[in-house]
């Protein structure tokens, strides 16, 4: 073969093509320019223009969480890098393959404060999975390859690729070879777990009587929903996902209890605080699930299944510990169950405990029916709403407060990859770059992003993004005027001081703003027109809609977990609670 | 006092993600020592950790999750050797020093003697150094620089540096 010589800047953006990659998000600035002028020569990589760096990680974020595949974004040095930093932490903290490339000022600058120099390798340090210096040009295809191999495999991650200018420099070329194997010291990788351990924990599955799954973000990274969806039918107990699980289990299912956790269902936080048996797979115990850890599960034995050693033993310590690929030890689990022809029968009962506290306090899903004094729209039939007019087939991301949750309670997630949000890091402003990112992925796909009044300004300029690329995404806006969720704790802890939460006399008008980026802009504040003018928005196709949704403003989060209780402690209503 | 032994790659950042761990749990480190082994691409690190109730599985799970850690062992947890030195300074003349060296085990030298100001190296364990340290509280005290623990197992057993994992694509 024909030797091919490139400059660092060209080799960079060769190696993500030869990584298959046909999309990134980006923000040019000096430090990058290099980089910019490689992507300008070729068609192969395509490049998407944000308004501002968070936007392009997240967006980056959203087409990885949807397609599985890395997300991958180009930023600039000093502000640039910086302005990426919210992005990388929300995708960290959600497991998320991200290669994010970061110019740098050129080496002999370096630790000279120059003009939009900053310490990028020290800033991301502790958000990052792991992250590279380019030393020399020739090395850009081998770390570009690293850099994948080590965000997508294992626990999935950010990954930081930070670039000096002159490396990138089109007067120096070199010969381009990227690396058809990688060598990477001691590297640990899981996939199956350990024949004993499988036998332990089937043994353990079996002799249970009142078993619950819960499954999380990594059954989702592991692509291991078919392998669920047939344990779940094995054992013919309860199933619950975490927010970041949503979709993992099919929402529909008989056996799915809904979500668990600080406003989980009343029935699936029940259902763990009753179990003998937790078997946790991709899922990592975390505060807004297990509440005061101390009270959590205590009847229950433990079997956990997680890609990452670290994740086991962390917060809970279990009784079998299986660190893994999910969706490899769930088939060797289906395997020895089915080997055993195991009669779940046993568990009728339980399911049946489940069911009732389901029918006791369970949600209700058909709020569309009732009628509200004053036609106010509660959140809720928002989202019913939606979930109607998209045949629950929707892409949905969203942002993060009350209008979160109420989308993740009321949703029905059916697959995996639908339900797009930042759990672990909580990031408002996610929403709408997430779908761009997943709209781009999925072109014919619809794609919703439910958020907030408070959100959506925090990265509303991607109205703009949206424009330039027409992309067709439907905002639903629940509009309460007020910082919900803050206003909520400020309720139910503070006596009701509303401290801050409040900006109704300065709240843009959403129509007019969207249309001044060439959008539609839709205003509802009846229930009695919220059906039509749903499925109005859902039915212009090739329109960005921003339907500006007026909920009542009082409306809180229930179920809500009792803070320091254990899972059973909740609050239910602003009158009811199950607690003393 | 947990003394964790770890091999890492000798490059730039390496140290820091390593260090990034103990600070990011407000843990403190109470000593580090760090240089390269026979293989040049690789750093073996010895670090004391005396938290009380610091988790070390779960930390040592998380060093080994550093793409730049190589293997990370609890020597405390083996049958393990650790050595200290320390180098000591003392307005004090070489008798003195030989003096108060009497009472302890470890090996000492005298490096240097000059305007009556004394400097000495000991070597051995830390405990016992942290001893001499403290007697020497109530001493016109002047200087002291040590190496922090080394630390190495006992017998066949060793930081194996595993070969490099290969990772083929189709």
């Amino acid at each position: 073969m024909a030797k091919v010589m490139t400059s660092g800047g060209e080799a960079l953006i060769k190696a993500l093509a030869d990584e298959n990659v046909d999309i990134i998000f980006g923000y040019p600035g000096g430090a990058a320019l290099h980089i910019y002028d490689a992507i300008y020569q070729q068609d192969r990589v395509q490049h998407i223009l944000v308004r501002h760096e968070q936007a392009a990680t997240h967006a980056a974020d959203g087409f990885a969480r949807a397609t599985g595949k890395p997300g991958v974004c180009l930023v600039t040095s000093g502000p640039g890098a910086t302005n990426a930093i919210t992005g990388i932490a929300t995708a960290y903290m959600d497991s998320i393959p991200l290669v994010v490339i970061s110019g740098q000022v050129p080496n002999h600058l370096i630790g000279t404060d120059a003009f939009q120099e900053t310490d990028m390798m020290g800033i991301s340090r502790p958000i990052v999975k792991h992250s590279f210096l380019v030393q020399k040009p020739e090395e850009i295809p081998v770390i570009v390859k690293k850099a994948f191999h080590i965000a997508t495999s294992g626990r999935p991650g950010p990954v930081v690729i930070d670039v000096p200018k002159n490396l990138t420099d089109p007067n120096e070329k070199f010969e381009y070879k990227f690396p058809s194997d990688l060598y990477l010291r001691s590297f640990a990788l899981y996939d199956e777990a350990e024949n004993s351990e499988v036998k332990k924990a089937v043994k353990l599955l079996t002799e249970a009587e009142r078993p619950v799954i819960y499954a999380g973000g990594g059954a989702i990274n592991s692509n291991a929903a078919e392998e669920i969806y047939e344990f779940g039918k094995l054992m013919g107990c309860p199933v619950t996902n975490t927010l970041m699980g949503l979709g993992v289990y099919p929402a529909s299912d008989e056996q799915f209890v809904g979500m668990l956790g600080m406003h989980g269902t009343y029935e699936a936080n029940m259902v763990m605080h009753e179990a003998d048996l937790i078997m946790a797979i991709g899922a990592r115990f975390d505060d807004r699930i297990t509440n005061n850890p101390n009270k959590f599960g205590l009847q229950a034995k433990k079997i956990h299944i997680d890609s990452d050693p670290s994740s086991i033993d962390k917060i809970i310590d279990v009784d079998v510990a299986m660190t893994g690929n999910a969706k490899k030890v769930i088939s060797q689990i289906n395997k020895e169950l089915k080997a055993m022809n195991f009669d779940n029968k046993k568990f009728d009962g339980w399911m049946k405990k489940a069911m009732q506290w389901r029918a006791e306090h369970g949600l209700n899903h058909n709020m569309l029916d009732q009628k509200n004094p004053g036609d106010i729209i509660l959140p809720q039939q928002v989202i019913q709403s939606a979930y109607k007019a998209t045949d629950g087939k929707a892409f949905v991301t969203s942002d993060v407060g009350q209008h979160q949750m109420f989308a993740a309670q009321y949703y029905h997630f059916n697959e995996p990859r639908k339900w797009i949000n930042s759990g672990g890091l909580g990031t408002m402003g996610f929403g709408l770059p997430a779908a761009m990112g997943v709209k781009f992925a999925f072109p014919d796909e619809t794609v919703a992003c439910i958020t907030g009044e408070g959100s959506i300004q925090m990265c509303i300029q991607e109205l703009s993004t949206c424009g330039q690329y027409g992309l067709p995404i439907k905002i639903i806006n629940l509009n309460n005027r007020a910082l919900g969720m803050v206003k909520q704790w400020q309720d139910m802890q503070y006596g009701g001081r509303y401290s801050s939460i409040s900006y109704e006399d300065s709240l843009p008008d959403f129509i007019k703003l969207a249309e001044s980026y060439g959008h539609v802009g839709m205003k509802v504040e009846k229930l009695s027109e919220l059906e039509s003018a749903m499925e109005e928005c859902f039915a212009l196709k090739d329109k960005l809609v921003f339907l500006d949704v007026y909920v009542d403003p009082d409306e809180h989060v229930y179920p809500m977990l009792k803070a320091g209780g254990d899972m059973s402690e909740m609050f239910l209503s602003k009158t009811e609670k199950t607690f003393e | 006092m947990n003394h964790i032994a770890l091999l890492m790659e000798n490059q730039p950042g390496a140290l820091s993600r390593v260090i990034g761990l103990f600070s990011q749990r407000g843990y403190n480190i109470d000593s580090l020592s760090v240089a390269p082994t026979q293989d040049e691409t690789l750093s073996r690190l010895t670090m004391t950790i005396g938290e009380e109730g610091a988790d070390i599985n779960q930390i040592l799970k998380q060093l080994y999750k550093l793409v730049d850690v190589v293997m990370v062992q609890n020597l405390s947890e083996a049958d393990s050797l650790t050595l200290e030195l320390a180098i000591i300074k003392l307005n004090k003349d070489k008798t003195d020093v030989e003096g108060l060296l009497n009472n302890y085990e470890f090996e000492r030298e005298i490096l240097d003697e000059k305007d009556n100001y004394t400097v000495f190296k000991v070597l051995g364990d830390t405990q016992e150094i942290e001893k001499l340290l403290s007697e020497l509280k109530k001493e016109e005290f002047l200087e002291v620089t040590r190496s922090g623990t080394l630390g190495m197992t006992k017998g066949n057993e060793s930081l194996a540096t595993n070969d490099q994992t290969k990772i083929s694509y189709d």
